[in-house]
C-alpha cells in the first residue's frame, strides 16, 4: 500500500520496521520530521525515544543503547553531524553497531538549510579521530529508503560498525509515494559482546583505551581487516544507459536524480551519455569505474559541493581517463537542464578533441 | 577480643592511612621495600589489635584482610 | 590454638589487578566500597558501570561486572542509553570533576533533569588528576594548580561549582548527598550513601548522585595525611557534607503547582539561606 510521505518520515518509519528499538536525536533543520516521526512511532512501537539535549548526547546515548543490545539510531545535519564525530570514532573503536543519518545541508559553519552534498569527505574519510571507516549509503529516492534503511541496520549488526545514511535536505523534505510492504526486517544477530549484567556469564567490558602501542596497532589492523572485508563484499551501485556510453556521469543521491534528468535530454539529442549512480560511497565502487575505462574515456562527476567525490573518481581512474567536474556548493540545486547544457558542452569538446587526434 | 590482620605488601603504597587511623597503633611503617618501591605497612603482632577493621576500611589498595578470634 | 574467623576480606567483585592510583588516593577506597555494596546487595548480575576518562578510566580492570568506557564527560548520556534499554539493570556512571562538572555538565544536568533512573558517582578532588593537576571547575579560590599557578582567581576563572546544589533544583533528582573518604567515619557514611543511591535506583525513584570529596595528594602537592586533613579543614567548608536532597520519588512536574512549597517532599537540610525553589 502506498503512502505519501516525506523522506525524513519514511526513513524513520523504515527504521522502525527494520527493528530499530532506540532513537535519540536533537532538532536540526532539515531533518526534524524524522525526529518528530520517531517521537510518535517509537513510543507506539514500544521502543525508546529521547529528544536529547544535544547531538553529542544523542550519539552517546546511541552508544550506550547499542552496548546494551539495541538497534539504535540517531539523525542530524551539518553542525550536528560535526558534533557526533567523536562518538562515531568511539563506536567504531568499540565495534558497536549503530545507524547515523545525515540529512546534508549547506555548509560550512551555520551554512543554510538547503540540500547539499558537502559532507562527503566527513562521511567517507571519517570525520572523527583515528584510522577508521564507516559504511556510507546514499539513497536517491524515498522508495529506495525501504531498501537502504534495513540494509543499514543489517550491515551495522553484521560488521559491528556504525553505518551512515547520507541523505540531503531535498530527499528529507520531498514527498513521494512509498510502499513499505516489500521491506524485509533484517534478522537478529547473536550479540555475545553486549552488556546486560553479568548473569550466568563472565563480566564483559567495552572500551577503546589501549595504552600499549603494539596492542593498539593490533586492534587497528583487526579493524582494517574488517574494512577490507566490507570493501570486498558490500560495494553497491547502479548503472543507467552505460552500455554504449561515450561519457559516464558519476553521481549519487539527489545529484543522481538531477543527472538522470540531464541524461534523458542528452540522449534525445543523440549524445551517448550514461550514469554510474553510487549507492555505497564507502566502500567506493572503484572496481566498476576501472572496468569502464576499457570502453569509456570520459567521466563527468556531478555533485552538489565544491568537489569531494570527484577526488575518489580521480583516484580510482588513476589518470587512465579524463575526469570532468561540475559542482555547486552552498545548498544550490542545479536544474537538470542546467546540468544538461554543461555536460553537453564538455561532451562535444571531449569528443572533438578525440576525433582531432 | 583478639584481632589479626594480613597486609599484602606488594599492593601497599605506604600511604600511612592504616597506621594513622588504627585506634590501637598496631601498625607501623616498615623498612621493607616492595617491588613498586614503597616502604610497606606491617602489623604489630602483639595483643594490641582487636580486629576493629578500620585499617581495612581506610586502605585504598584493599591490601588488608582482618580476622578476629 | 586460637581460631580466627574472617572479619574483612577483599570483595570478590574486585579483580586481582593492583590499583594504579597514587598512594592515598580516594579512588581506591571508592572502587572498593562500590564492589562491597554491589556484592552485599546481590546486584552483580544486574550491575553495569560506565567508566569515565580520567584517573577512574581503568575501572574495567578492577570491577568484575559489565563495564563500558565512555568518552570524556558523556557518561550520563551513555548510562541513559543503557538504562532505557535495560530498565531492570543497575546502571551507575563514575565521573570525576572534569568529566561531570566541565565537559559533561550538559549530559549530567539533563540526565538529572529527565529523572533518568541512574546513579552518578561523582568523585570530586578539586583538580584534574589524570592529566597532571590542572584546575577543575571544583578547584577552590586561591588553590594553586598547573593552570592556576598563582591560585584560582575568580575574576579570571570563576568560582567552584557545587554540583549537588545545582542539580537539587531539578525536579528529576531524587537523592543527592555529599560525602568524603578522608577518614573512617566519612568512609562509613560514603558506603551508606552509595547503598542508599542504589536502592533509590532499584525503587525507581529518579536520578541519584553521590558526590565524594576525595584526597588527591599528588596534584595537591601534599602528604597523604595532610590531604585528608585538608578535606576536613578547607574543602568541606566550600563543599559542605550532608544530604542535599532526598525525596522518595522525584517530583512529577505534572502533578503539583511548581510554585507551591511541598513540605512533605523535601526532607533535606537546605544548604543555602534561600530554600530551593519548589
Amino acid at each position: 500500500m502506498k503512502h505519501l510521505m516525506s523522506g525524513n518520515a519514511a526513513l524513520a518509519e523504515a527504521a522502525i520496521l527494520s527493528g530499530c528499538t532506540a532513537y535519540f536525536g536533537y532538532p536540526i533543520t532539515p531533518q526534524n520530521e524524522l525526529t518528530e516521526h520517531m517521537a510518535k512511532r517509537m513510543v507506539e512501537s514500544g521502543g525508546v525515544f529521547i529528544q536529547s539535549e544535544s547531538e553529542i548526547a544523542a550519539i552517546n546515548m546511541v552508544l550506550g543503547a547499542s552496548a546494551a543490545g539495541a538497534r539504535a539510531m540517531t539523525s542530524s545535519s551539518g553542525p550536528g553531524m560535526s558534533l557526533k564525530q567523536e562518538g562515531i570514532s568511539y563506536l567504531v573503536a568499540d565495534e558497536l553497531p549503530a545507524v547515523i543519518v545525515n540529512v546534508v545541508r549547506g555548509g560550512p559553519g551555520m551554512g543554510n538549510i538547503s540540500p547539499s552534498q558537502s559532507d562527503y569527505f566527513q562521511a567517507t574519510r571519517g570525520g572523527g579521530h583515528g584510522d577508521y571507516k564507516t559504511i556510507v549509503l546514499a539513497p536517491s529516492s524515498v522508495q529506495e529508503l525501504t531498501e537502504i534503511v534495513p540494509l543499514a541496520f543489517d550491515l551495522a549488526d553484521k560488521y559491528r560498525n556504525p553505518v551512515l545514511i547520507l541523505g540531503d535536505g531535498m530527499l528529507g523534505q520531498m514527498m513521494e509515494p512509498v510502499d513499505f510492504d516489500g521491506l524485509k526486517r533484517p534478522g537478529d544477530y547473536q550479540k555475545d559482546y553486549i552488556l546486560t549484567g553479568a548473569k550466568d556469564r563472565p563480566a564483559r567490558s567495552i572500551y577503546s583505551l589501549i595504552f600499549d602501542a603494539k596492542l593498539q596497532e593490533e586492534h587497528n589492523w583487526k579493524l582494517q581487516r574488517k574494512f577490507q572485508l566490507i570493501e570486498q563484499n558490500e560495494v553497491r551501485y547502479e548503472t543507467y544507459l552505460t552500455e554504449d556510453a561515450e561519457m559516464i556521469v558519476v553521481a549519487y543521491g539527489m545529484g543522481a536524480r538531477i543527472a538522470k534528468g540531464a541524461i534523458k535530454r542528452l540522449r534525445q539529442e543523440g549524445l551517448k551519455v550514461g550514469m554510474l549512480r553510487l549507492i555505497t560511497l564507502w566502500p567506493f565502487p572503484a572496481k566498476v569505474l576501472q572496468e569502464m575505462v576499457d570502453t569509456v574515456s570520459e567521466f563527468f562527476v556531478f555533485e552538489m559541493s565544491a568537489g569531494q567525490m570527484v577526488e575518489d573518481v580521480r583516484l580510482a581512474l588513476g589518470g587512465k581517463a579524463n575526469v570532468h567536474f561540475y559542482g555547486r556548493p552552498g545548498g544550490v540545486i542545479p536544474m537538470p537542464v542546467e546540468l544538461y547544457r554543461i555536460v553537453s558542452r564538455h561532451y562535444h569538446q571531449a569528443l572533438s578533441a578525440l576525433s582531432g587526434k | 577480643m583478639q584481632g589479626r590482620i594480613h597486609i599484602d605488601g606488594e599492593r601497599c603504597k605506604g600511604c600511612l592511612f592504616c597506621i594513622e587511623f588504627c585506634p590501637k597503633k598496631s601498625i607501623h611503617l616498615s623498612e621493607e621495600l616492595n617491588l613498586k618501591g614503597y616502604f610497606v605497612s606491617a602489623f604489630d603482632s602483639g595483643d594490641g589489635c582487636n580486629g576493629c577493621g578500620i585499617c581495612a576500611l581506610m586502605c585504598p589498595e584493599v591490601a588488608i584482610e582482618v580476622e578476629r578470634a | 590454638m586460637t581460631t580466627y574467623k574472617p572479619i574483612y576480606e577483599r570483595p570478590k567483585l574486585l579483580k586481582e589487578a593492583h590499583f594504579h592510583y597514587c598512594p592515598g588516593c580516594g579512588h581506591g577506597i571508592i572502587n572498593r566500597l562500590l564492589m562491597e555494596v554491589i556484592e552485599e546487595m546481590d546486584l552483580a548480575d544486574k550491575a553495569i558501570c560506565v567508566a569515565p576518562a580520567g584517573c577512574g578510566m581503568l575501572l574495567y580492570n578492577y570491577f568484575d561486572i559489565d563495564v563500558i568506557e565512555s568518552a570524556h564527560g558523556r557518561g550520563s548520556a551513555v548510562a541513559t542509553g543503557i538504562k532505557r534499554m535495560l530498565p531492570d539493570s543497575l546502571v551507575f556512571s563514575y565521573q570525576g570533576d572534569g568529566d561531570l562538572a566541565a565537559i559533561g555538565t550538559a549530559e549530567g544536568f539533563h540526565a538529572a533533569n529527565r529523572g533518568e533512573n541512574i546513579t552518578v558517582i561523582f568523585v570530586n578532588n578539586g583538580v584534574y588528576g589524570m592529566t597532571g593537576g590542572q584546575m577543575a571547575p571544583t578547584t577552590l579560590i586561591d588553590q594553586v594548580t598547573t593552570t592556576s599557578p598563582l591560585g584560582r582567581n575568580s575574576n579570571l576563572a570563576g568560582h567552584p561549582v557545587r554540583i549537588c546544589e545545582v542539580f537539587s533544583m531539578l525536579d528529576g533528582t531524587a537523592y543527592l548527598e555529599r560525602v568524603a573518604v578522608n577518614k573512617p567515619a566519612a568512609v562509613v557514611r560514603t558506603k551508606k550513601a552509595i547503598r542508599k543511591a542504589f536502592q533509590r535506583q532499584i525503587d525507581g525513584a529518579g536520578f541519584s548522585l553521590v558526590e565524594i570529596l576525595s584526597p588527591c595528594p599528588t596534584a595537591w602537592k601534599m602528604g597523604t595525611l595532610e590531604a585528608c586533613t585538608w578535606v576536613d579543614e578547607v574543602m568541606s567548608k566550600v563543599f559542605p557534607l550532608g544530604v542535599v536532597k532526598d525525596v522518595t520519588r522525584a517530583a512529577d512536574p505534572g502533578a503539583a503547582d511548581p510554585g507551591a512549597a511541598d513540605p512533605g517532599a523535601m526532607s533535606a537540610t537546605p544548604r543555602s539561606e534561600e530554600a530551593p525553589c519548589s
